[in-house]
């Protein structure tokens, strides 16, 4: 549906993007993940025609955002990462400022309005103005302006920064919600929230694409270990001693000390061997109780500081 | 375009904006009215015009600095810039705004034709065609000072550098006169909007001087338009 191709944006010298690709499906929700300041941004200000790269370009079914921008605009909503509100309009006047920017036909803004707000959940605040809102009535407020003239693609950069954990969680069931009839890109440096949301992930840093797949093609081959923290009472240099010595043992860790007179450790082993039993014998044996044991499994935070580090290293 | 007019033309009244412009004009020009006609016992109206005609310098920039200043600043210029219009529909809304406002203000001094009319006569030609020209220029002083606005994320600055050019524009004449080489005071010639005026506050004015104000206005929309565009090409 969105066809990124090599887009590259400099500030003088320095490259923000640097020869971006990738593709973004009909009615997936795709993820767009890297840390701060790796080329988010840039980027989906470019697929959004508010900036130009300095290279590459961007078609929508085959349309240039340049060449035709009204054409693809029309079809794109974008809830920037600060919501592009305007404080002293009520939350009313604001969305129909929208619908009519966005060219929402005037008979049909009521009914359209009134269906945006449900959406969102902001219907009891369309009459408060938008500069006593809070931010997460505000965020809601930016997400309903991307939805105006309902676009068929809504990108939202960062959506869920600055908000309390339970409008995080709001505004996640929101996304999944818009994907079952929209495409939607969410931008993003948080891992596990595009672990709950998205089906497919791209991945930049230092402004390249480092990977796109989708999540369970990404966690193969580095998921196969079972990993697990362990907090063994005792010194540091006997607990490794007993741990390295289990069979099935891969990897042994220490990460210090978070509880007196006692040592963590990551421990890692086969998916196929559970060492669990076996380490709380020999722990026990040695007269070091284990305080604590939790499973970390493998996580997208990994998948991410390997591929990050891996290209770093490159 | 028309969304862009209504929401502009709406914030000037929402905000104290349109009401201090409107009431720092109708203060100065009924003080000078004052003086000038009623202490005077002048029923001139274009001279009157011509005495007030300075106001707008440091006026127009209070309706125009915040026009794209503030869009930037509270990053809102994001969705105009993403929607379906266009830059031009975008800047000729805001202008269209201003200039609004503008006309607004200037219907207000018509009651000082009013008093004049009731007490002596009046020369509608002379009256119509000085109230045209005034209100031309102001729209050529706002188009400066959208200009600026879309420079500078910043309103103050925005506000003080197009006083300063407007301030400049007002010298201008006075400016031709003591530079010596005759390319460069030709070239200032052009910009001279008071030289321009003058003609329409003694009712002998032309097409050319019409064309003159709008091409002038046109220029800086333009030009407006152009450094918007830039800076989506070269920023981020």
């Amino acid at each position: 549906m969105i066809e990124i191709q090599n887009l590259t944006k400099r500030y003088g010298s320095k490259f923000a993007i640097r020869d971006v690709t990738f593709t973004i499906k009909k009615g997936e929700i795709l993820g767009f993940l890297g840390r701060n300041g790796a080329g988010k941004t840039t980027t989906m200000n470019i697929v959004t025609g508010y900036i130009s790269a300095s290279e590459g370009r961007v078609l929508l079914d085959g349309h240039d955002i340049l060449d035709e921008p009204r054409l693809v605009k029309r079809r794109i909503g974008y809830l920037p990462e600060q919501p592009p509100l305007y404080q002293d309009m009520t939350v009313e006047e604001y969305l129909r400022f929208a619908c009519a920017i966005k060219e929402v036909r005037p008979d049909a803004v009521r009914a359209h309005l009134t269906d945006v707000c449900e959406l969102v959940k902001i219907e009891d605040v369309r009459k408060r103005l938008i500069k006593n809102l809070s931010k997460g009535y505000r965020q809601r407020v930016g997400l309903a302006q991307a939805l105006v003239g309902n676009p068929e693609v809504i990108i939202l950069d960062e959506p869920t920064v600055g908000l309390d954990p339970r409008q995080i969680l709001e505004i996640r069931t929101l996304i999944k919600r818009l994907g079952q009839d929209h495409t939607v890109v969410l931008s993003s440096h948080i891992l596990t929230e595009v672990a709950d949301v998205c089906e497919r992930v791209v991945i930049i840093n230092k402004g390249n694409i480092v990977a796109q797949d989708n999540l369970e093609n990404l966690t193969k081959g580095i998921g196969e270990a079972f990993r697990m923290t362990v907090r063994v009472a005792g010194s540091e240099n006997e607990a490794k001693r007993v741990l390295r010595g289990l069979d099935g043992a891969k990897y042994v860790e220490p990460i210090g000390s978070k509880e007196e007179g006692s040592h963590d450790f990551i421990v890692e082993s086969d998916r196929q061997s559970d060492i669990r039993k076996q380490m709380f014998s020999a722990l026990s044996k040695a007269g070091m109780p284990i305080l604590m044991l939790r499973p970390s499994d493998i996580t997208l935070e990994d998948i991410f500081l390997k591929l990050t580090s891996d290209s770093e290293e490159a | 375009m028309l969304a862009i007019w209504k929401r502009e033309l709406d914030n000037y009244f929402k905000t104290s904006i349109g009401y201090v412009f409107m009431g720092f004009f109708l203060l100065v020009s009924g003080i000078l009215f004052t003086f000038n006609n009623l202490f005077g016992s002048s029923g001139d109206i274009p001279a009157m015009l011509q005495s007030i005609s300075m106001v707008p310098i440091f006026l127009a920039p209070v309706l125009t600095m915040r026009l794209f200043s503030e869009e930037r600043k509270n990053k809102s210029e994001q969705m105009l810039l993403t929607s379906p219009l266009s830059l031009t529909s975008i800047v000729a809304g805001k202008y269209l705004a201003a200039v609004t406002v503008w006309l607004l203000t200037l219907a207000g001094t018509f009651l000082f034709v009013l008093i004049i009319g009731a007490y002596g006569n009046l020369y509608w030609g002379e009256i119509i065609s000085s109230y045209v020209g005034f209100a031309m220029m102001g729209a050529c002083f706002i188009a400066v000072g959208e200009l600026i606005s879309a420079s500078t994320e910043n309103q103050v600055t925005a506000a003080v550098i197009s006083i300063g050019i407007n301030f400049f524009l007002w010298v201008i004449d006075s400016v031709i006169y003591v530079v010596p080489v005759k390319f460069i005071s030709a070239i200032l010639e052009w910009f001279s909007l008071y030289a321009r005026f003058d003609p329409f506050a003694r009712a002998h004015f032309g097409i050319s001087g019409v064309l003159y104000f709008v091409s002038f206005s046109v220029a800086f929309l333009f030009l407006t338009i152009r450094v918007i565009d830039k800076r989506r090409w070269s920023e981020g």
